[in-house]
């Protein structure tokens, strides 16, 4: 088997086990990333929403394709197994698409090196 | 690490996609003259590692989260400038499909954790292992270890741009426009957390796939990057 080959499956075991990332934080009750928090979370920690924030948050987040690498209007499903299984999903899809950039970039940029 | 829309200036944002710019545009050059059209698969799936090791959400019970990157082991098997490459596109894709990371200050995520992390890291491996064998513990030491250093700098410069809104953007009664936070609450915050957790989620992944392609195939780590 060819490495690129062994890489993929690799690649394909961390695919199954992406909704680790959302059990284990819920597990032990981790909140957001610091400093990625939405507006709400923000009023709650320091009182007010930034100006800034409260007019920008909302120009791309909620129109993206899945929102948090979730389903729209899945947020407040159960993570296991709705989000989980949607997490796979949008790590299906965003592999798919960063792989198939990465790889045409490439080979336009690297056409004359053999 | 990903910071969102609205938690930085306009002007802040402006600067980030300044800088990048020229980054990208020596970066596809230097990819052009280096990367063989033969690597191009291993770009490839080093671009989905990066993604896909960034949705592990790593959870400080009680606390935050916060994932590994995966730049430096790309800069290390494949040149820093094609790693900063393939990192930008999993960022522009988070950003654009997935909401994760502004899509105002992609320029500033970038300069992050496609330029700082992968050539941060690479250096401090350059320095660490000089002159050792392909195959020897210096390497795959080397390797954890900038993995580290790489993406705790880069959190660190991310804490520092996130401090410094506060000071220049408020309203007239001292209330933030942008992140609410200053520099003594952002870069402890952004730092430390990476220094004492989600960092060594880098040092153990670089360290062990580099110990991986020892034993496998050495191809990557003979070259001459």
């Amino acid at each position: 088997m060819t490495v690129t080959k062994k890489l993929w499956i690799g690649i394909g075991v961390l695919i199954i086990l992406t909704p680790l990332g959302l059990i284990l934080p819920d597990y032990f009750k981790a909140g957001d990333a610091w400093g990625e928090w939405e507006a709400d979370t923000i009023q709650k920690l320091v009182g007010y929403v930034p100006q800034g924030i409260e007019k920008l948050s909302v120009l791309w987040k909620k129109n993206s394709l899945f929102p948090d690498y979730c389903f729209k209007g899945w947020d407040d499903k159960a993570i296991w197994p709705y989000q989980s299984f949607a997490y796979i999903i949008a790590a299906i899809v965003g592999i798919a698409v960063i792989s198939s950039i990465v790889f045409f970039l490439g080979k336009f940029l690297a056409k004359n090196n053999d | 690490m990903h910071i969102p829309d609205g938690y930085l200036s306009p002007v802040t944002c402006a600067v980030g996609a300044a800088v990048m710019l020229p980054v990208w545009t020596v970066a596809a050059k230097k990819v052009k003259e280096t990367l063989k059209a033969r690597e191009v698969p291993y770009l490839a799936v080093g671009a989905a590692f990066s993604f896909v090791i960034m949705m592990f959400n790593v959870p400080i019970p009680g606390g935050s989260t916060g994932h590994g990157v995966g730049g430096v082991l790309l800069a290390i098997l494949l040149g820093p400038w094609a790693a900063c490459i393939a990192v930008t596109v999993a960022l522009v894709t988070q950003a654009l499909l997935f909401g994760d990371g502004g899509v105002t200050c992609i320029g500033v995520n970038c300069f992050n954790m496609a330029f700082v992390l992968p050539f941060v890291g690479y250096y401090v491996y350059r320095l660490i292992s000089a002159g050792s064998d392909a195959g020897s513990n210096r390497r795959w030491i080397a390797a954890g270890i900038g993995g580290y250093v790489g993406i705790c700098v880069a959190a660190l410069v991310a804490g520092i741009e996130l401090g410094v809104q506060p000071l220049f953007w408020h309203t007239a009664n001292g209330q933030a426009l942008y992140c609410p936070y200053g520099l003594n609450v952002s870069v402890p915050a952004m730092a430390g957390g990476h220094m004492m957790v989600f960092g060594w989620v880098d040092f153990v992944m670089t360290a062990l796939v580099v110990k991986y392609l020892q034993k496998q195939d050495s191809f990557f780590l003979k070259e001459g990057r």
